[in-house]
């Protein structure tokens, strides 16, 4: 359970990743907490022959409120989010999904940036940020772009990122409205069997672990905005879907306990 | 081979690793730090557990050369020079909470780190906040109840 060998280097700036990207191809990946890269690396399901470490880049590291709008910095961690009065006020659905990742050695390390451009359809923040209709900044050497949350992901860990792009920052909107998140798992720490966040009394509401991304749950939107009751548009929690089939649990499971927890969700946040 | 320069319980430390060296080798191997136990590999069980900058991180996710210039505090280096034991390692001692011990090194870092993290902990809080850390001996109750005890004593 050795990782491959492989060059590293230190980012001074995102300039400067950007560019070690740019120089070093796609074989060159970025490191920020590490905590999805590495135990990848060390089941060599990722063999990169470059890392280039931007986890040192302190500028990247805040959390910023103003003009209706949260603005994180990439490289700000689980637990900078989960302890941040001002996050807390703020946009507290995504404090209170922060504090549900992993451990709390696994929130000292992993980042908000690292966790969405990893695009795993099994995290929690991500999907939080899709419900929330956050907004992801993402620098490339010709400058940056803002990529809807909607549209970031495309599959199993993958995402309309460049080889040569970093994500610098997430934006959501100020007020999470009436929101809730549910996590089922049978174990401590792990990642969800199925998640469902639900911000905006309703008006967004996502799924985790229900297909290869974090997706949307259109329909149970559209329902709620056509007027339907918390269980009449939970019941479309799974329609359309293709979720996975796992050890810990079938398709049908799956779209069972999605149909559950969105209502559950969608209760405990306010909509009847 | 890269240079890395880690404060390792408050001593200036320099080596040279492999990109790839994972810290709990470094400390290990390198360093000779051998406190720090390697269990499950993948960053589920806590055996490794040391603080990187006064937090819990777990020593087998997180590369040597990441942990350059931190300051890094393994199970070595929580009691006093005299030998007086860290609150939570008395604790512990106090209220029998290891059994075959190997998970213990692990167990006493992450509290160290919990407690500080989370001031007033309940035991509900106690057992969330060790969800990382396993013991397979299974003896979690003594431990929750010495990290209850040292959290009330101020835990520092």
């Amino acid at each position: 359970m050795i990782p491959a060998a492989f060059d590293y280097e230190v980012a001074e700036s995102a300039d400067h990743a950007i560019s070690l990207l740019g120089e070093h191809g796609d074989d060159a990946k970025l490191l920020a907490g590490g905590h999805s890269l590495i135990p990848m690396m060390r089941y060599r399901l990722a063999t990169p022959s470059v890392l280039v470490d931007v986890g040192r880049l302190d500028d990247l590291r805040y959390i910023r409120t103003g003009n209706g709008t949260v603005s994180i910095g990439a490289l700000t961690r689980h637990s900078e989010l989960e302890h941040s009065a001002a996050l807390a006020e703020a946009c507290p659905m995504l404090a209170s999904v922060a504090a549900l990742v992993g451990d709390p050695a696994v929130r000292h390390r992993g980042t908000l940036g690292g966790t969405i451009a990893h695009a795993d359809p099994a995290s929690d923040l991500p999907a939080a940020v899709l419900a929330l209709g956050g907004t992801i900044v993402a620098q490339g050497p010709g400058g940056s772009r803002e990529i809807a949350a909607t549209d970031f992901f495309t599959g199993y860990f993958e995402s309309v990122l460049a080889d040569d792009e970093m994500i610098t920052e997430v934006r959501v909107p100020a007020g999470s409205g009436g929101w809730n998140y549910q996590k089922f798992n049978r174990r401590a720490q792990d990642w969800a069997i199925v998640g469902v966040a639900v911000a905006g009394g309703g008006s967004g509401v996502s799924l985790v672990n229900m297909g290869s991304t974090p997706i949307r749950a259109s329909g149970v939107e559209a329902a709620l905005a056509g007027g339907a009751s918390a269980a009449e548009a939970a019941a479309a929690a799974a329609d359309g879907l293709d979720p996975p089939d796992d050890l810990n649990a079938d398709a049908e499971y799956r779209s069972h306990l999605a149909r559950v927890l969105t209502e559950r969700a969608l209760n405990a946040a306010g909509v009847a | 081979m890269t240079a890395v320069t880690l404060t390792v319980n408050g001593t200036e430390r320099s080596l040279e690793v492999e990109p790839r060296t994972l810290l709990v080798h470094a400390l290990r191997d390198d360093l000779g730090l051998t406190g720090t136990n390697v269990g499950c590999d993948s960053s589920s069980c806590g055996a490794c557990t040391v603080l990187v900058d006064g937090q819990s991180a777990k020593s087998c996710t997180m590369f040597a050369v990441q942990a350059n210039d931190a300051d890094i505090t393994t199970i070595e280096g929580v009691a006093d020079a005299d030998g007086t034991l860290h609150p939570m390692q008395q604790a512990f001692h106090e209220h029998h909470a290891l059994q075959c011990g190997y998970c213990t090194p692990g167990m006493v870092m992450a509290a160290i780190s919990l407690v500080e993290e989370y001031p007033g902990l309940d035991e509900g809080g106690v057992r969330h906040g060790l969800e990382g850390n396993l013991c397979r001996c299974t003896g979690y109750q003594n431990i929750v109840d010495a990290v209850l005890a040292a959290a009330g004593s101020g835990g520092d």
